[in-house]
């Protein structure tokens, strides 16, 4: 499976890894509904780390699409907020 | 659903209306790379922008550093004078502006975080750009075939992302610059100003009263100086007494 971590790049993860990172991305997501921002940053801190020391790293002109996308573990609770809302984070690219 | 998807489908989202004007495959290439190519010079416009803030602060730094030993001599020089409550004011001033400083040396490793960030993604997307570039020739000659329909997607999908995570990455990269321009307009407001502690009315007096002392204590230098050499000017003229 490739996985993105954002501001990381994609890594192809195998075997138990997957398993151990979906385990972490529900208890990020139940973080998140707690509103516990140092919880969910740790989890998501492991998300990434997980992703980077058991995955391979693709190489950087591979335009292979992500099945997983790790969103980033250092953004405030209301940035990730604003980042799973309707509103959004990321800007447009201005026409 | 968790996270990783919530995150798929937002990044999905985001490169599909980027690209939803195009119908046409060959068209929706074309499209793409050019908004590929807008993104490279954001992301390069981003990280001068983090590189000047940075700068500023540094200078900041510098200015600040070299008020730290004035600010010493003033508490000296007023303590000299018999005036602790000059000395106590001019060694507050310092412990704020040392506070700024280490404020400062944080606000510069966060940028200097930053610029390292898009540099990376800067990195990651131009040879994304690259490779879908030389690629996109090819794919529209083959469009028409189904397979080359889903290798258009797939491509388009995979540098969408890198598109999405990189507009992010500029996206706080400049929040972060503008919050921290704000902050180093204040700090240079009052040093400007010369109060850098809210002495308001009151830091004008204090500026006269430690220039004050500072010229008495000049003064007694002075004197002292010049007390010594008429000293020993008399003691040079006995020794050329006694020789003769």
């Amino acid at each position: 499976m490739i996985v993105r971590v954002m501001g990381e790049g994609q890594f192809r993860l195998e075997g138990d890894a997957v398993g151990r990172l979906n385990e972490l991305d529900d208890r990020a997501q139940e973080a998140l509904e707690r509103d516990d921002e140092s919880e969910l940053d740790r989890y998501l801190e492991e998300m990434a780390a997980l992703v980077k020391r058991d995955g391979e790293r693709l190489p950087d002109d591979d335009l292979s699409p992500s099945e997983a996308i790790v969103p980033p573990s250092d953004m405030t609770l209301a940035e990730t907020k604003k980042f799973f809302s309707e509103q959004g984070l990321i800007p447009d690219v201005p026409q | 659903m968790g996270l990783m998807s919530r995150t798929s489908a937002i990044v999905r989202a985001w490169y599909s209306k980027l690209l939803d004007r195009a119908e046409d495959p060959a068209v929706t290439l074309d499209y793409s790379y050019e908004r590929q190519l807008e993104l490279l010079q954001n992301v390069k416009k981003g990280i001068a922008d983090v590189v000047t803030a940075k700068k500023r602060l540094e200078l900041q730094t510098k200015k600040l550093e070299t008020e730290l030993p004035k600010l010493d001599e003033q508490a000296r020089q007023a303590l000299a004078a018999n005036r602790e409550d000059l000395a106590r004011a001019a060694l507050e001033r310092k412990a704020f502006a040392q506070q700024q400083l280490q404020g400062l040396d944080q606000q510069i490793d966060d940028l200097a975080a930053q610029q390292e960030k898009l540099a990376d993604s800067e990195k990651r997307l131009s040879a994304k750009v690259e490779a879908f570039r030389t690629q996109k020739e090819t794919m529209k000659a083959q469009y028409s075939a189904a397979e080359a329909q889903v290798k258009i997607g797939e491509a388009a999908t995979g540098i969408g992302e890198e598109m999405a995570d990189t507009g992010l990455a500029i996206q706080r990269a400049q929040d972060k610059t503008e919050q921290m321009q704000a902050r180093a307009a204040a700090v240079d407001e009052l040093v400007e100003s010369g109060t850098l502690e809210d002495y308001t009315t009151s830091g004008t007096q204090l500026d006269r009263e430690l220039a004050q002392v500072s010229a008495q204590n000049q003064v007694d230098a002075d004197l002292e100086r010049l007390k010594g050499e008429l000293a020993a000017g008399g003691k040079q003229k006995e020794l050329e007494k006694e020789t003769k």
